[in-house]
């Protein structure tokens, strides 16, 4: 008995551990959320995901860690604001969601939206080599690396014929410096 | 009036007509643009998806490249003016973010650049100074004015227009002779980056957008930013196949339909590179 109570303090201080990294990776005052659900009924991706934003605040809040870094939802997120505009509280819950993602990679957790990620990574790499995305290098490496070779060919080849898509990439003079800024992305 | 130009790598590959326009319009405002030198990507929202610190970092080297040359920012691109003002206010909230970025980056940045969207840097300069520039009014257009999500929000960042019901494009619209359509939507999220990773996702968000807008009597849609012109724009093939909907409805940059009213020659302001074909609109006021 003695054991299991001293289990369920550990199990306690690690779920506020969770809700302060949250809170001090996003400086959102997560606890301020009293649930109200605005955030959810603006969001333009929770009818397609695991978690609605307004519950994902919740397991957060409760330090739920596990659940919340392994769902959809914290990819499917696309950072429009809605939610944050209209909250009460005025919890900014897209700087959570990008804590959350950020937390998730640190973690080594794979993410439940693998093609998502793939995109994120294939643009920031496409960025620190010449400074500036180039779409068509960019589109075959993610088209590679996610393994959806066919999707979308025809529209590329419609960009392609309006000259919408540069073959040679724009490459910038302060390559250097990119590489110290990526540094950032790397030491993490 | 000079400013330091971000133009950002969409106007210089998939909004290339945006850029082309955007130039136009601005010689004939009187609004001069430097190109910021060797300036680089915003980021966008995969830097932020992943690293705050790589997210405020990639904007602040373009800021610092701004304030040696002494000007404000005007960036077209929505995104890139959300990703601009975000880092700009990040590292004024947070002075510790900027000795770390500027310690581990050497990327160094003062503080004194104002950043604004070239829809608020247009508005701003009120309608008497658009309407006297008007040569040929597009009477005849049903103009949905979209905003879609960055120009707007989040409100303490972008401190630009009512974020739930903005007003200011539909001015310039209606200065130029056009007619705006009221319609619920000019303010709701097209998918923007999921563009690739979940097409689904924007197939689903720009059929509502484009059917709520047909609904409202609009014959075209007008933005301001290239994510939303693009998905808007590009996926209505996909729309047409699961939706069995065909819209074919032209997606305008707002510095298209404003050259236009200018009398500038279609063919400096990119109509050629949308992908619905705009003729059949614009013939209705005579263009």
């Amino acid at each position: 008995m003695a054991q299991s109570v001293a289990e369920d303090r550990m199990k306690i201080s690690d779920d506020i551990c969770f809700r302060t990294e949250i809170e001090n990776l996003s400086g959102q005052k997560i606890m301020d959320c009293y649930q109200c659900g605005e955030c959810t009924a603006g969001c333009p991706v929770s009818y397609t995901s695991d978690l609605a934003p307004n519950q994902v605040i919740r397991l957060v809040q409760l330090g739920q860690d596990d659940d919340v870094l392994k769902s959809k939802m914290i990819w499917l997120c696309v950072g429009c604001e809605t939610c944050g505009t209209r909250c009460p509280k005025k919890v900014e819950l897209s700087k959570v969601m990008d804590a959350l993602r950020e937390t998730s990679v640190k973690r080594g957790i794979s993410a439940r939206e693998p093609a998502i990620k793939i995109f994120h990574e294939t643009f920031l790499r496409s960025v620190e080599r010449g400074g500036r995305t180039h779409e068509i290098s960019m589109l075959g490496e993610y088209k590679l690396r996610s393994k959806d070779l066919f999707s979308d060919l025809i529209l590329g080849a419609r960009l392609f014929c309006k000259g919408k898509l540069a073959i040679i990439p724009s490459i910038i003079k302060g390559r250097g410096e990119m590489k110290k800024i990526f540094g950032l992305l790397k030491r993490k | 009036m000079k400013y330091a130009y971000f133009p950002g790598c969409s106007l210089h590959s998939t909004a290339a007509e945006y850029d082309e326009s955007t130039r136009e319009v601005c010689e004939a405002l009187g609004i001069e643009l430097k190109e910021i030198p060797d300036w680089n990507c915003c980021g966008a929202t995969s830097a932020h998806s992943l690293s705050h610190e790589l997210s405020v970092a990639l904007p602040l080297r373009n800021l610092s490249k701004a304030e040696e040359m002494g000007l404000n920012v005007i960036a077209p691109c929505a995104a890139c003016f959300n990703r601009l003002k975000s880092a700009d206010m990040a590292v004024k909230e947070d002075p510790k973010l900027l000795a770390a970025i500027t310690e581990k980056s050497g990327v160094k940045y003062g503080g004194g650049v104002e950043v604004l969207s070239l829809l608020a840097a247009i508005s701003g300069l009120g309608d008497e100074v658009v309407k006297a520039r008007v040569k040929r009014e597009l009477k005849g257009l049903k103009v949905a004015c979209y905003y879609g999500c960055l120009l707007l929000r989040p409100p303490g960042v972008t401190q630009f227009d009512d974020p739930e019901n903005p007003m200011s494009l539909d001015h310039i619209i209606n200065d130029l002779g056009a007619e705006t359509v009221e319609w619920p939507y000019k303010n709701e999220c097209c998918g923007a980056s999921l563009s690739l990773s979940k097409p689904e996702i924007v197939v689903k968000l720009t059929h509502d957008i484009l059917s709520v807008a047909k609904r409202a009597g609009a014959n075209c849609i007008v933005t301001a930013c290239p994510l939303c012109q693009g998905n808007l724009d590009m996926r209505q093939p996909d729309i047409a196949k699961k939706y069995g909907e065909t819209f074919d409805m032209p997606i305008f940059y707002f510095t298209q339909l404003m050259g236009l009213a200018f009398g500038i020659p279609a063919d400096f302001l990119g109509l050629k590179k949308l992908l619905v074909e705009p003729d059949a609109v614009l013939a209705l006021v005579g263009r």
